[in-house]
């Protein structure tokens, strides 16, 4: 018989921390901001991820709340952060962040 | 059966009790920007100056309460500790009014010449001031996680208010990405924090990060969480090496928002640190003490160093700003040893910091209206036709840089007398002493743009006088009165001390 391990909240801390890191990279190697900007979306899931599994591990209720104000602030941030990021791009179709030049030294 | 889950639902809630008063500053805050945003829709577009004097009145109105608040003297916490007004609050909330305040005398004039729009413009700009106040008052995580992002969400849109420009682009997005980074950094430490204590209060954080054992051996989880969590804010004062956004974000961005970030919003990542390290993360002052001495050290060091070689006066300021930020860091790394030293260094910094650098930006503003540019070159000869000018803006460098008897010396002497009682430590000497290098440095480019004023010839011999408008004078004389009254007083030290925390 397949022995099936058993899945305890630690798995999803660990697939938390890996996901925070999968997006942490990403902001730091991808070019294009549009991307950048989704791996900063795959950080926060990871937090809210951790949150909620910290909430049943702790049976408390306080966990759950938090994630609720986090994913409402993202969704602002995801609103604004288009709004910038398509006013680069009209200015500069295709621009990466690279091409971020003007200002420097 | 509605009636039934009705009646069982009422029995089980109780409704916390609100004091109104305690909240009164953030009610008319918020009552304000509604009016703001009103006013704006219902004024003819030619009519200027409306929308930004009822923006004034209404920071004016929302210090009322704050006062009546400071002379009623009571300590009041709210929602479960959550939400406290102590003098630490009050002291913070009236220099936050007070700074938004001479930055809408900055903004008045260039937003009504410029091509931006207006209404939309206070208010976020009164948005942000809003977050800023509830950041000052908040004692639980998710409280400054909300402050936070109501500060800083206004704030990258000001910073790429100038949206036809590539410079405004620029400035937009590389402060929006690194803020978002910042607070996913700083959200993750959170998380590690509740899991640990079970709870989101500070003082229940600050058993729990003392007591180190919470589901079996959490140390190193603690750790993680108070590194990840000092990390986000250290992006928010722009503390190397998380420094990378400031200048370009203040060069591109308008600036007289520039201003704002330079002092309100930096101001309100101290405000943060200073509730974190000293309320939740006190017990862990090993972890503490070092990452602030390290921060402290490179970014007086790293800001000072290409401030040297800049050319641009308001990236000058920017560098300038990154090593003041470093100086209010240096106590926070003898925190262990001067909790209470440290918390009165860093809040009289931060007074005396917000007078000489908003100033300092009100006197960038009105030379640039006349010569167009932000190049230090084309300060030369500024005394020969502005003579009065000058002399402020002298002041202001002259402060920034710390000599006596001008306010900025009064904050650097804080800092030494934090790093050096209430006994000498080794860390404590060290760091005092990279302070006293650093100001030595810091005064060769201050000095400089000083010396282009006076001594330099005008560079395109156009020699009429400066016009100043009303409202960036009065701006000029707020800054420079406080400057120099908070050198020559101990008004701001005794503001420092009196700025305690309500005991947990």
């Amino acid at each position: 018989m397949i022995a099936i391990a058993q899945v305890t909240p630690v798995w999803y801390l660990v697939l938390a921390s890996v996901v925070f890191a999968i997006g942490a990279v990403g902001l730091l190697v991808r070019r294009n901001p549009l991307v950048m900007f989704m791996c900063v979306e795959l950080m926060l899931n990871a937090v809210t991820l951790t949150f909620v599994t910290f909430s049943r591990m702790l049976n408390d209720v306080n966990g759950q709340t938090v994630v609720v104000f986090v994913l409402v602030v993202a969704a602002a941030e995801v609103v604004v952060g288009l709004g910038i990021i398509v006013a680069l791009l009209r200015k500069q179709p295709s621009a990466t962040a690279d091409d971020l030049t003007v200002l420097k030294g | 059966m509605f009636a039934f889950l009705l009646q069982s639902v009422a029995s089980t809630f109780d409704r916390p009790a609100i004091d109104l008063h305690a909240l009164a500053p953030e009610f008319v805050l918020t009552g304000a920007l509604v009016v703001v945003l009103l006013v704006d829709l219902f004024t003819p577009k030619g009519s200027r100056g409306i929308v930004p004097s009822v923006a004034g009145i209404g920071i004016l109105a929302a210090m009322v309460p704050v006062l009546t608040l400071a002379l009623d003297g009571a300590d009041r916490s709210m929602f479960g500790g959550a939400y406290v007004v102590d003098n630490f609050s009050l002291v913070l909330q009236a220099m936050f009014l007070l700074a938004a305040y001479v930055v809408v005398l900055l903004s008045t004039n260039y937003v009504a010449e410029g091509d931006y729009a207006e209404g939309e413009y206070y208010f976020l700009l009164l948005c942000a001031l809003l977050g800023m106040l509830v950041m000052a008052s908040s004692r639980d995580l998710i409280t400054m996680f909300v402050a936070l992002e109501l500060l800083s969400i206004p704030a990258y849109m000001l910073a790429g208010w100038r949206k036809r420009d590539r410079r405004g682009n620029e400035a937009g997005v590389k402060y929006y990405l690194m803020g978002v980074f910042a607070s996913a950094v700083m959200l993750y430490g959170m998380s590690l924090l509740y899991g640990i204590s079970g709870s989101t209060l500070f003082s229940d954080i600050a058993l729990a990060v003392a007591r180190g054992n919470g589901l079996g051996d959490t140390t190193p989880l603690i750790t993680l969480g108070v590194v990840f969590v000092l990390i986000g804010f250290a992006f928010k004062v722009s503390a190397v090496p998380f420094h990378t956004w400031a200048p370009d974000t203040y060069e591109g961005a308008p600036t007289p928002v520039t201003a704002f970030l330079a002092v309100s919003s930096k101001a309100a990542g101290f405000v943060a640190l200073l509730q974190l390290i000293l309320i939740a993360f006190i017990g862990r002052d090993d972890v503490v003490g070092p990452l602030m001495w390290v921060l402290a050290a490179l970014t007086m060091t790293v800001g000072n160093l290409i401030a040297l070689r800049q050319t641009n006066i308001v990236r000058m300021l920017a560098y300038s700003g990154v090593a003041q930020a470093g100086f209010m860091l240096a106590p926070l790394a003898v925190v262990g040893s001067n909790s209470d030293g440290a918390r009165s260094a860093v809040v009289t910094y931060l007074l005396i910091y917000a007078a000489m650098n908003l100033g300092a930006f009100a006197v960038v503003l009105i030379v640039a209206r006349k010569t167009r540019s932000a190049e230090i070159a084309s300060w030369g000869g500024l005394f020969e036709y502005a003579p009065g000018l000058t002399v402020l803006m002298t002041v202001f460098l002259f402060s920034l840089a710390g000599i006596p008897p001008l306010g900025g010396w009064l904050a650097k002497f804080v800092v030494f007398r934090a790093l050096l009682s209430p006994d000498l430590t080794a860390g404590g000497v060290i760091l005092a002493v990279v302070v006293g290098v650093n100001s030595v440095i810091a005064l060769y480019y201050y000095a400089n743009v000083a010396r282009q004023m006076w001594m330099n010839p005008v560079p395109d011999g156009d020699r009429t006088p400066v016009r100043i408008p009303f409202s960036l004078a009065a701006a000029v004389t707020l800054s420079v009165v406080l400057t120099v009254a908070f050198g020559v007083s101990d008004l701001a030290t005794h503001l420092g001390d009196l700025a305690t925390f309500l005991p947990a």
